[in-house]
């Protein structure tokens, strides 16, 4: 078991009791609802007249339904319109503050938490979503929760949970040129499987997370779960403070805060359950080549062959569905559709390192190419940078901020088996919204890349040559 | 301790799912969670797998077969329902007619949400899972019996198996507290006292 860490120190300060179950009941210090995953728990409040237990905790946004073409009203899928009308109702009637498209802070839920300064060190963070991991990056304990404990939370402000064991993950060392946050967490879950993290909390630490950017962490943290952990985390130092202060949502005295947070961070005696260390020198560029995360190698890399990997099983179904070859180079796979954005790869640094690459450039004629802001914030900070003109001058679309084609609930999806290029989070079959639209996952700068050449591409050949 | 919504076992004839890492996109792709309630849910189950373009029946799938037609438990391999944590995965589960899905490992989230709407999931050793995904292909008519205090799964009258059942799920099941609202709900002053301290909610 586990002492002395930032995920101990904040499941203590959280807990209310002990259940019969065994489970222990934690306060949720932060509640954030979409569309998609809260309809059914607000009708349940109302069907019995309760309240939203802690309104001043609870903020809404809507993210996975919403176009990104056009976004007058009513939206033209009437499935899509009926969501966003009864998430403006619900919010409206359990008096949950809302940011829609008016208030110029709509976005992916896990965008604008932290973009607002909601999202703060030493805080449960829980959400109808499995990518809520992502807000562990400020030092908090942030998990993916269903439909039912959504009305939990929404009804109590609390929920049973399973105390998980602890991993350290640390990465020492430095990023080369090329190399980016996405690339580390592709690593780290091609090292340890898609089920690796079951049963783990992942706390990231050593010289790589020091010198992270909060973009970078939040990244990483997103995609916890891929690897099998609900939650991930990062000791919160100074960059995170500097992040938060004069938001919107910060504490009104920084000082008490971070006072406050240095006391939750973990100590340096803390005793983990189990420990990973990696070389960040060696990590190279990554990407995925099968239907799930961890089937992911460097791009210098060729294909495994059968015999050669873990889990023989998965690895056929996944040349069976990809219709790639055993032995085949990486950079030989061409791609039909490039998309930059989600709650992994949608902010504002994962822009500026795509557009970095597409600069004065044309994409390959073939290739289909789309960038989605991850929020109306990131949106309008591209736009006064001048990074729209540039995704447009090189053929890339330049739409509004949503979800989009990470997983294809709006009208941008795969059509047939192409293969996309993606920023996104999930190579699953199906994930991209063709059942057979193929999916390979890598950091924006390689889905330029990738863009350009209209094949995957090694981005650090890119970046030398320019 | 015990009422009305107390599960002591699971019987029925089962049918196997297999592959591992099944993710809850392909329990239910994305674009089938357009819905305001959980009611359709069973029909999308696995949909794209299922059916084809046309939105016809495939045939080489289990759950469009004569013979599994009436089975109440899933047999699935490793990690299953990884991924999203949408409940419309087990709800098209449950709505489907699955009180019980056995398998090698369970996703967290999936295994949580599942456990919050009456769905028990067990673990088997793979080589008892192998050995029970033969016998239900050999006889899918074969009733099988999960006791849930003694963790056991009981195949026809002479074969046994032991099954991990998370002891706080075991024990939810068991009370028929598995939907905790009611719990949760008699702890308010201490909901309170917690809050009031910490720092965070008087920011």
């Amino acid at each position: 078991m586990s002492t002395g860490t930032l995920y101990d120190k904040i499941w203590d300060s959280h807990k209310v009791t002990t259940l019969p179950s065994g489970m222990d009941q934690l306060l949720i210090g932060l509640h954030m609802v979409h569309e998609v995953t809260s309809p059914q728990a607000f009708s349940s409040l109302r069907e019995r007249q309760q309240v939203v237990r802690y309104p001043n905790r609870t903020f809404a946004t809507m993210d996975h339904i919403v176009p990104t073409d056009s976004i007058s009203r009513p939206f033209a899928d009437p499935q899509a319109e009926l969501m966003a009308s009864t998430l403006e109702k619900n919010t409206k009637d359990f008096g949950v503050p809302l940011f829609d498209f008016s208030t110029g802070k709509q976005g992916i839920v896990h965008m604008i938490g932290p973009e607002l300064g909601l999202t703060q060190p030493g805080m449960t963070i829980a959400c109808g979503d499995s990518h809520t991991s992502t807000h562990g990056a400020f030092g908090s304990l942030a998990f993916g929760i269903g439909t039912t404990e959504v009305r939990n939370v929404l009804e109590t402000q609390t929920l049973a949970l399973s105390r998980l064991k602890v991993r350290r993950i640390v990465v020492n060392g430095s990023l080369r040129p090329g190399v980016y946050a996405k690339d580390v967490i592709l690593r780290i879950i091609a090292e340890l499987g898609v089920k690796g993290g079951l049963g783990y909390a992942y706390e990231y630490a050593g010289n790589v997370f020091d010198q992270m950017s909060m973009e970078g962490r939040m990244t990483v943290c997103n995609m916890s779960i891929e690897g099998g952990a609900r939650i991930g985390y990062v000791n919160p130092d100074q960059t995170t403070y500097n992040y938060i202060k004069g938001r919107e949502y910060a504490p009104k005295s920084m000082d008490q805060a971070m006072a406050y947070w240095e006391t939750i961070c973990s100590d340096a005696d803390a005793q983990y359950d189990d420990e990973l260390i990696i070389d960040g020198d060696t990590i190279e560029p990554m990407v995925t080549w099968g239907i799930n995360p961890g089937q992911a190698l460097g791009v210098s890399s060729t294909l495994p062959f059968l015999d050669q990997v873990s889990d023989e099983q998965t690895a056929r179904e996944a040349f069976g569905f990809m219709a790639f070859d055993e032995g085949q180079s990486i950079e030989s796979i061409p791609i039909d559709v490039a998309f930059i954005g989600s709650c992994t790869n949608g902010r504002i640094s994962d822009l500026r390192e795509a557009a970095e690459i597409l600069k004065g450039k044309r994409i390959h004629p073939d290739v289909k190419a789309m960038v989605v802001p991850g929020s109306q914030q990131v949106l309008k900070q591209a736009e006064s940078e001048g990074l729209d003109q540039i995704f447009k001058a090189a053929g890339v679309q330049w739409r509004n901020a949503g979800c989009s084609m990470c997983l294809a609930m709006n009208p941008d999806r795969l059509e047939g088996n192409q293969i996309c290029a993606s920023s996104s989070n999930r190579n699953f079959i199906g994930r991209q919204g063709s059942p057979n639209g193929r999916t390979l996952l890598m950091s924006p700068a390689m889905v330029a890349t990738a863009a350009l050449h209209g094949h995957v591409f090694d981005v650090r050949k890119e970046l030398n040559h320019g | 301790m015990g009422n009305a919504l107390s599960i002591g076992s699971v019987s029925g004839t089962a049918v196997p799912i297999l592959g591992n890492d099944v993710d809850t996109d392909r329990i239910v792709p994305a674009r089938y969670l357009k819905e305001i309630t959980f009611d359709q849910m069973g029909d999308y189950l696995f949909y794209d797998a299922r059916y084809d373009e046309g939105h016809n029946p495939r045939e080489d799938h289990p759950l469009n077969q004569d013979q599994y037609q009436s089975a109440s438990i899933m047999l699935v391999e490793k990690n299953f329902g990884c991924g999203s944590s949408r409940e419309h995965a087990p709800q098209a589960i449950k709505r489907a007619g699955f009180e019980a899905i056995i398998g090698e490992s369970f996703a967290e989230i999936f295994s949580g949400n599942c456990k919050n709407l009456g769905i028990v999931t067990g673990g088997l050793s793979r080589d008892h899972l192998d050995q029970l995904i033969q016998r239900v292909k050999q006889s899918p008519s074969l009733t099988l019996r999960l006791d849930i205090e003694s963790s056991v799964l009981k195949l026809g009258e002479d074969v046994s198996f032991p099954v991990s059942i998370k002891s706080s799920h075991q024990k939810a099941f068991l009370d028929g507290t598995w939907d905790e609202l009611a719990l949760l709900k008699l702890n308010d002053n201490k909901i309170k006292a917690v809050a009031n301290d910490l720092p965070y909610f008087h920011w």
